[in-house]
C-alpha cells in the first residue's frame, strides 16, 4: 500500500483519456444518435402528415363529387323545366295556328255560302220570271218590272 | 501443515506484490513506479477508447445505416450515460457525460480484471521473468487515487470557475451557519470551513477507497478460495477429501464470481455517478 509515481502516470493517462472520449468518441455517437432519432422523428410527422393529406385530400375529392353530382342536377333539372317550355310554347303555337286555320275556314265558307245564296237568288229570280210569263204565256218585259223583280228576289 | 503455514503467507504476499522499477520502502515515493498497474491501465484505455473510437468512426460515417451488434451495445451505453448524466446535472458542460462514461468503462474494465483467473496472468509474467504482477488497477491505491484526485482537481476547477473564488470561498465559510451578525460569523465561519474542508476531502477519499475496499475485497477471496486447494497440490489429487476440497472450490469461485460480476458493475456505477453528482455540485450556486 505505497503512493508513487504510478498515481501522477494513472492520472496523465485519465485526463488523456478524458480528452479523447470527449474529442473523438462521445460526440460521434452520440450525434449519429441524435441524427438518426430526429430522422426516426421526422420520418413519422411525415407519415402522420401524409395520412393527414390523404384523408384532406379524399375529403376534397368527396366534396368535389358532391358538387359536381349537385350541379348536374341542376343542369337536367333547368334542360327539362326548358324543354317543357318549348313543348308548351309549341303546343300553344300549334293550337292558335290550328284556330286561325279554323276561323279562315269557317270565313270561307261563310263566303261561299253567301255568295251561293247571292246566285240562288238571283237564279230563283229568273226562274220566277220564267215561270210567270210561261203561267201569263206572255213575255213579261223583264226591264218593266224590273223593280219588281227585284223586290221579289230580294224577299227570297 | 505446518510446512505449508510459510507457503500460504508467501503465496497471499505474492499477490500483493506490485511490479516496480525498485523496492519502495516510504509511504510515499514519486521515484518508484507500479509497471504492472501502469501498464494494464494503459491497456484497458487503449481497448475502451480503440473500440468506441471505431465504432464513433463507423456510427458517423453513415448516419442511415442501421446500427447492430457491438455498436447498438455502445450506443445503449453512451444513451444510459447520457440520461444519467442529465438526470442529476442540468447544465451545459460538455465534460461531464464523456467524463461519466470514461470512468464507467474504465473502471469497469479494471474491475474485469478481478474475473481472470487470479494466478494466470501473474503466472504467464512469472514464466516471463516477471517476479510479481498485480493485474487489477483499482486493487492499487494509486490506480484509484488517480481518477478520484483527477475528479477532485475538476471539482475544484470548475466551483472556481462557475463560482469565481470568492463565491468558492464563500460556500466553504458561509455554510452550514450563517448569522446576520458578522462578530458572530467570523468564528462560526471557522468552524464552517473545517467542517466544509472535510466533506469536500472526504468526497475523493471516499470514492477512491470505496472502490479499493469492494474490488481488494473481492481479490482476497479469490486468492483465499484459491488457498483451498493450493497447499495440497496435485498431491490432493489422491485424496477423497481433495477432491472434495476441490470441488468445493469450483463451487465457490464459481459462486463469487457470479457475484463479483455483481460488484464490480454496481462499483463502476456508484464511481461514475458520484463523479456526476460532485460535478454537478460543483456548478451549482448556493
Amino acid at each position: 500500500m505505497h503512493i508513487n509515481l504510478t498515481l501522477l502516470v494513472q492520472m496523465a493517462v485519465f485526463a488523456v483519456l478524458i480528452w479523447f472520449t470527449m474529442k473523438f468518441v462521445w460526440p460521434m455517437i452520440l450525434g449519429p444518435m441524435q441524427e438518426r432519432e430526429r430522422r426516426i422523428a421526422q420520418g413519422l410527422a411525415a407519415a402522420n402528415k401524409g395520412e393527414e393529406e390523404l384523408r384532406g385530400a379524399r375529403a376534397g375529392a368527396e366534396s368535389i363529387l358532391s358538387e359536381a353530382r349537385a350541379r348536374a342536377g341542376v343542369i337536367v333539372d333547368h334542360a327539362q323545366r326548358s324543354a317543357n317550355e318549348i313543348l308548351e310554347q309549341a303546343r300553344s303555337a300549334a293550337t292558335q295556328e290550328g284556330q286561325r286555320l279554323v276561323a279562315a275556314a269557317q270565313q270561307q265558307i261563310e263566303l261561299e255560302a253567301a255568295r251561293a245564296k247571292e246566285q240562288l237568288r238571283q237564279q230563283v229570280g229568273a226562274i220566277a220570271v220564267a215561270a210567270a210569263s210561261k203561267l201569263l204565256e206572255r213575255e213579261i218585259d223583264a226591264r218593266a218590272h224590273e223593280a219588281l223583280l227585284n223586290e221579289f228576289a230580294a224577299q227570297l | 501443515m505446518a510446512a505449508a503455514e510459510p507457503q500460504i503467507g508467501e503465496y497471499i504476499e505474492h499477490h500483493l506484490t506490485f511490479l516496480t522499477n525498485k523496492p519502495q520502502n516510504t509511504l510515499v515515493n514519486f521515484t518508484v513506479i507500479n509497471y504492472d498497474t501502469v501498464f494494464f491501465s494503459v491497456l484497458l484505455a487503449v481497448l475502451f477508447a480503440g473500440s468506441f473510437y471505431l465504432v464513433a468512426r463507423r456510427a458517423s460515417a453513415s448516419t442511415t445505416s442501421v446500427p447492430r451488434g457491438f455498436q447498438s451495445f455502445v450506443e445503449m451505453l453512451v444513451d444510459w450515460v447520457d440520461s444519467q448524466v442529465k438526470d442529476v446535472y442540468h447544465g451545459t458542460n460538455p465534460l461531464i457525460a464523456p467524463l461519466a462514461l470514461t470512468i464507467f468503462c474504465w473502471v469497469y474494465l479494471f474491475n474485469f480484471m478481478d474475473l481472470v483467473p487470479v494466478d494466470l496472468l501473474p503466472d504467464i509474467g512469472g514464466a516471463m521473468g516477471l517476479a510479481h504482477l498485480k493485474v487489477v488497477p483499482s486493487t492499487d491505491l494509486n490506480g484509484v487515487f488517480g481518477l478520484s484526485l483527477t475528479v477532485f482537481i475538476l471539482m475544484i476547477f470548475y466551483s472556481i470557475k462557475m463560482k469565481g473564488p470568492l463565491g468558492f470561498l464563500a460556500e466553504l465559510t458561509l455554510h452550514p451557519f450563517r448569522v446576520k451578525n458578522i462578530f458572530v460569523q467570523i468564528p462560526l465561519s471557522i468552524v464552517n470551513l473545517l467542517l466544509e474542508t472535510v466533506t469536500l476531502i472526504a468526497r475523493p477519499l471516499s470514492l477512491a477507497l470505496r472502490l479499493f475496499g469492494n474490488i481488494f475485497a473481492g481479490e482476497m477471496i479469490f486468492v483465499l478460495l484459491a488457498l483451498l486447494t493450493l497447499v495440497h497440490g496435485y498431491a490432493g489429487l489422491e485424496t477423497f477429501s481433495g477432491w472434495g476440497l476441490l470441488l468445493l472450490q469450483a463451487v465457490l469461485t464459481f459462486a463469487w464470481g457470479v457475484f463479483h460480476l455483481l460488484i464490480i458493475t454496481i462499483q463502476a456505477f456508484i464511481f461514475m455517478v458520484l463523479t456526476i453528482v460532485y460535478l454537478a455540485m460543483a456548478h451549482e450556486h448556493h
